[in-house]
C-alpha cells in the first residue's frame, strides 16, 4: 500500500495551509483517500507553520512518519532547512529562496544561515530552488506565489500536473474569472522554473 | 468545493473533525448550539453558525454557554455545547448538577483537548469529567468517526437521559479527512414541562436523584459491553494486543499493521468484560491512551495485568515516532534506526502583527519595567512576555489577571510598595471572566491599575464577535456594551477611567504613569481595533529617511514586525564615549501606516511621501 507524503512548510500568513488544501482537493478528485493535518497553533502570528498531506488507497495516521516525507514544499529558505530531516533520503525538496528573518534575527539574538540552499543540497536530497517572488513580480502580482509553488510541486505528484493546474484555474474561473489566465501562467512558470532549478 | 452546510446526503467531503462534528449535530436535529471560542474547538460553533434551522451563539463564557444549552435541553430540544478543555473547568458548576437531574432533549458536550499544547496553558485530560460527573464519553479517531459519534451521542443522551461528552483532541479537530454526509432529522419542538422535583435541585430533590444516577451508571456499563461504537480491528500477530481510543488508533495501526487493536469508541464506562475477553486472545496487553492512565488504572483495579504508562509517556501525543521505540522491544524488534537530526536553526516564535495595538501597551510597560508588576491574561497579548518586551509576569487562566493582581497587592506590607501593580486583559477575556475580578478589586479597594485592551474582537482565536463590538455571530448588528460605563458600574471612580488611543504612545505613557502613581483602582481602555478585522484601516506605509536617522533604535524597541535593523555601527561621542547605533528599516510591504513609531522618533526620520501624507483617506 503506497502512501504519498507531502510536507508543506513556511511561516504564518504565507499560504501554507491554503496550498495544502488545494493539493488535498486535487488528490480527492483523483480518487485517493486523503488526510491533512497542521501544526499551526499560532499560525497567524508569523510563527513556523507546517502542513502534512498524506494520500493513497487508505490513509491511517494523518501525521507523516518521522523522516518519511516524499516531498518537502517550502515557502521560505530557512524553513526548508528546519524540516529537511523529515524528508526521506531519496526525497525531493522544492524551496522558494525567499529569506524571512524574524525579529530575533534582525535584532541580532540569532543569525540566519548564510546559504540554506547549499546546506539542503549537502544533505544529498534532490533540491529544486527558485525565487517564487521574482516569478510573481514578473507576472505583476505578488499574490501569485501560492499558485507558483503549486506549479513547482506538480511534477512530483503521482498524478498528471495538468490535473492540479486545471483544478486551480477552474476554481479561479468560478470565483475570480479575471485572474484565471494569470494563475495558469503562474502555474506554468513555477513548474518550468522548478524544473530548471535542479 | 461544496460547503458542508449545503451538501446533500451521501456527499463525500474533506472535513476537519470540527466541521464533521457540526455536520453530525445538524443532521441530528440540533436546535441550540453554544460555545466560547478556544483552540482547538472554535470552528465547531463557527461551522454550526452556517447551518439553517438552528440557533448558534458564542456565549460570554463556557459556563453561560453550558447553561443556555441546558435550558434548551430541559425544554426537550437537542442542544450541543462545545469548548476547549480548560472551558470545562468554567462550565463544570453547571453540568455537575445537570448530570444529576438528567436531561430531556439530547445534550452533547463537545470538549476538545489540546493534547500536545498547540495553543493552551495546560494539557488536562477531560476524560476525568466523565468519571467525576457520571457521564458517558465517546472518543472519535477521525472526521468520519466525529460525524457518526456526534449523531450517536444524541441517541445515547436521550436513551439514558444523560448529558454525553464527546471528547476530541487537536489531532481530530484540526485534521481534515473524508467524511460522508447524511440527512437532517427534524428535531423535537420545545416544550418545557414543569417537574420541580427534577428541575429544581434543592437537597431534598437532589437526594432522590442520586439512586437514579447510580442505576443509570449500571445501565451505561451494560451498554458499553454491547455498543458497536467499540470495535476490534483484528490482526494476525497476537503477541501484543492494544486497547486504545481516539487518534492513537490510527497511529498504532500505522506502526503495527498486524496487531490486534480493541478500539474503544464508547470509552466511559469501560467495557471491562469485552476488554478481559480481548486480553485473553493476545500475549501482552498494552493500553495506549492520551494522556493520563485512566483506562489503565481502571483495568488494574479490575484485576487485569498490562503494560501502559510504564512504556508510554504521560503527556503529549502518542505519535508513531513515540509509539514505535516504546513498544517494538516487546515484540523482540530492534529500536527504529535513529532519525536524522534537525538542522540547528534560529527559532521563529509567533509575533504580534504590524500595527497591533497591543504593541503600544507592551512598549510602554517595557519602559516602566522597574516600576511595575504585570499580571497578564489569556490572549494574543500573552506574547508580550517574549522578546523584545518581557512585559508580562503571570498568565494563569481566563480573567486571572484581575484576581492575581489583587492578590499581589493584598500580600504586600506597607513598606513593600515600591512597585505598582498592573493587570492587563483583552476585551473578550474581560467579558468572559474579568468583570467579576474587577468588581472584586473595587469592592476590596485594591490598588491595581487595569489595562483593558479593547481591540474589538476575540483576536487569538481568529476574530470572533463579542458583546462589546456591536456584531453577532453572523455579523449582524447587536447591542454593544460600553466598557467605560461598564467598569464605572463595577465601582471604578469615573475620573479613574480613561479611554486612550494606544497609537499615541506619549499619551498612553503619561496616563499609565499617572494612574500607577495614584492609589486606588483605575482602568485604562485602549481602543484601536485588531489589525485582522474589518474595522482596521490600512494607511500608506512609512519609510525611514536615512539621512535623518540617527541610529537611536527607539523605533525598533516597539517590536513591530515591519521595523527591522538595517545596520549597526559603533560611534564615538564628543565626550569620547563609544555608543552602539542601530539604524532602522521599515518594510513598506508590511507597514500599515499606523504611525505608532513616528511618536518615538525624535529626529523625525520616519516619514512618508508628501502625496501620501496629504491623502487622509485610508487605503483598502
Amino acid at each position: 500500500m503506497s502512501i504519498t507524503n507531502i510536507l508543506v512548510a513556511g511561516t504564518g500568513g504565507q499560504g501554507v495551509m491554503t496550498a495544502t488544501e488545494i493539493l488535498a482537493q486535487a488528490a480527492i478528485a483523483m480518487g485517493f483517500d486523503v488526510k491533512k493535518t497542521e501544526v499551526a497553533g499560532m499560525a497567524q502570528r508569523g510563527g513556523v507553520v507546517t502542513s502534512h498531506l498524506r494520500f493513497g488507497k487508505h490513509v491511517l495516521s494523518p501525521v507523516i512518519p518521522a523522516g518519511e516525507a516524499d516531498v518537502l514544499l517550502a515557502f521560505e529558505a530557512a524553513e526548508a532547512l528546519r524540516w529537511r530531516h523529515e524528508v526521506r533520503p531519496n526525497g525531493v525538496i522544492l524551496v522558494n529562496t525567499l529569506r524571512l528573518a524574524p525579529p530575533v534575527v534582525s535584532s541580532g539574538l540569532f543569525s540566519y544561515p548564510d546559504d540554506p540552499v547549499a546546506a539542503l543540497r549537502a544533505s544529498g536530497h534532490t533540491v529544486f530552488a527558485f525565487d517564487a517572488g521574482e516569478i510573481a513580480r514578473d507576472l505583476g502580482e505578488i499574490k501569485l506565489i501560492n499558485t507558483i509553488m503549486l506549479g513547482a510541486i506538480s511534477d512530483h505528484l503521482p498524478f498528471p500536473p495538468e490535473e492540479l493546474k486545471e483544478r486551480i484555474v477552474a476554481s479561479f474561473r468560478e470565483r475570480k474569472p479575471a485572474l484565471a489566465d494569470l494563475n495558469a501562467r503562474a502555474f506554468d512558470s513555477g513548474r518550468a522554473k522548478a524544473r530548471a532549478a535542479a | 468545493m461544496t460547503a458542508a452546510s449545503t451538501a446533500p446526503a451521501a456527499t463525500r467531503l474533506l472535513l476537519s473533525g470540527n466541521e464533521a462534528i457540526a455536520r453530525g449535530a445538524w443532521e441530528a436535529g440540533v436546535k441550540v448550539a453554544t460555545s466560547y471560542p478556544g483552540t482547538p474547538a472554535t470552528e465547531i460553533l463557527e461551522a454550526l453558525g452556517t447551518y439553517p434551522d438552528l440557533h448558534a451563539q458564542f456565549s460570554v463564557n463556557e459556563k453561560v454557554a453550558m447553561e443556555v444549552a441546558i435550558g434548551a435541553a430541559m425544554s426537550g430540544v437537542r442542544a450541543i455545547c462545545s469548548m476547549k478543555h480548560v472551558g470545562m473547568n468554567v462550565a463544570a458548576d453547571a453540568f455537575m448538577t445537570y448530570t444529576l437531574t438528567g436531561t430531556k432533549g439530547g445534550l452533547v458536550i463537545v470538549v476538545a483537548d489540546d493534547v500536545g499544547l498547540s495553543s493552551s496553558q495546560n494539557e488536562q485530560d477531560s476524560r476525568y469529567w466523565g468519571r467525576f460527573g457520571h457521564m458517558p464519553i465517546l472518543e472519535p479517531a477521525d472526521s468520519q468517526d466525529a460525524y457518526e459519534m456526534t449523531k450517536a451521542a444524541f441517541e445515547i443522551s436521550e436513551r439514558f437521559l444523560t448529558p454525553v461528552i464527546l471528547r476530541a483532541t487537536t489531532r481530530v479537530c484540526h485534521v481534515k479527512a473524508i467524511a460522508e454526509t447524511g440527512d437532517r432529522i427534524a428535531g423535537a419542538k420545545a416544550e418545557f414541562v414543569p417537574e420541580p422535583r427534577r428541575w429544581v435541585m434543592v437537597p431534598g430533590n437532589a437526594r432522590n436523584r442520586l439512586p437514579l444516577m447510580e442505576a443509570r451508571d449500571e445501565a451505561l456499563k451494560a451498554f458499553a459491553e454491547d455498543t458497536d461504537l467499540t470495535v476490534i480491528d483484528d490482526g494476525a500477530d497476537r503477541r501484543v494486543g492494544f486497547v486504545t481510543s481516539g487518534p492513537v488508533t490510527m497511529h498504532l495501526r500505522e506502526v503495527f499493521p498486524d496487531a490486534p487493536i480493541l478500539k474503544l469508541g464508547f470509552t466511559h464506562p469501560l467495557p471491562i468484560g469485552r476488554i478481559k475477553a480481548f486480553a485473553a486472545t493476545v500475549g501482552a496487553l498494552v493500553v495506549a491512551e492520551e494522556t493520563e492512565p485512566l483506562i489503565e488504572n481502571e483495568l488494574k483495579a479490575a484485576g487485569l495485568s498490562m503494560r501502559g504508562k510504564d512504556l508510554l509517556p504521560l503527556f503529549g501525543e502518542l505519535l508513531p515516532h513515540i509509539i514505535a521505540p516504546a513498544i517494538r522491544p516487546l515484540l523482540g524488534l530492534p529500536a527504529p534506526a535513529p532519525q536524522a537530526q534537525p538542522a540547528k536553526l534560529f527559532p521563529r516564535p509567533p509575533t504580534l502583527c504590524p500595527a497591533c495595538p497591543h504593541l503600544a501597551v507592551y512598549h510602554t510597560l517595557a519602559r516602566l519595567r522597574k516600576k511595575v508588576l504585570v499580571a497578564g491574561d489569556i490572549g494574543c497579548y500573552t506574547l508580550g512576555a517574549g522578546h523584545p518586551w518581557g512585559a508580562l509576569d503571570t498568565c494563569v487562566s481566563m480573567g486571572a489577571s484581575m484576581g492575581v493582581a489583587l492578590g499581589m497587592d493584598k500580600a504586600r506590607d506597607e513598606d513593600d510598595r515600591d512597585k505598582a501593580i498592573v493587570a492587563m486583559i483583552g476585551d473578550s477575556t474581560f467579558l468572559h471572566m474579568g468583570m467579576q475580578g474587577l468588581l472584586n478589586i473595587t469592592y476590596t479597594q485594591g490598588n491595581v491599575t487595569v489595562l483593558l485592551m479593547d481591540n474589538g474582537t476575540t483576536g487569538m482565536t481568529g476574530g470572533q464577535n463579542h458583546p462589546a463590538n456591536g456584531r453577532d455571530l453572523h455579523g449582524n448588528p447587536a447591542p454593544r456594551v460600553d466598557f467605560a460605563k461598564l467598569v464605572t458600574a463595577l465601582g471604578v471612580a469615573p475620573e479613574r477611567v480613561h479611554t486612550v488611543d494606544p497609537y499615541q504612545l506619549p499619551v498612553l505613557d503619561r496616563t499609565l504613569r499617572r494612574e500607577i502613581a495614584t492609589p486606588g483602582p483605575s482602568v485604562i481602555i485602549t481602543n484601536r481595533p485588531c489589525t485582522l478585522i474589518e474595522a482596521f484601516e490600512r494607511h500608506h506605509p512609512y519609510h525611514t529617511d536615512d539621512d535623518a536617522c540617527t541610529g537611536c533604535g527607539k523605533c525598533i524597541d516597539i517590536g513591530c514586525p515591519a521595523i527591522s535593523v538595517a545596520r549597526r555601527e559603533t560611534a564615538t561621542r564628543k565626550n569620547g564615549m563609544e555608543v552602539e547605533l542601530t539604524f532602522a528599516h521599515i518594510d513598506p510591504a508590511v507597514c500599515t501606516g499606523c504611525g505608532m513609531c513616528v511618536n518615538v522618533c525624535a529626529s523625525e526620520a520616519i516619514v512618508r511621501d508628501a502625496a501620501a501624507s496629504a491623502k487622509e483617506a485610508p487605503v483598502s
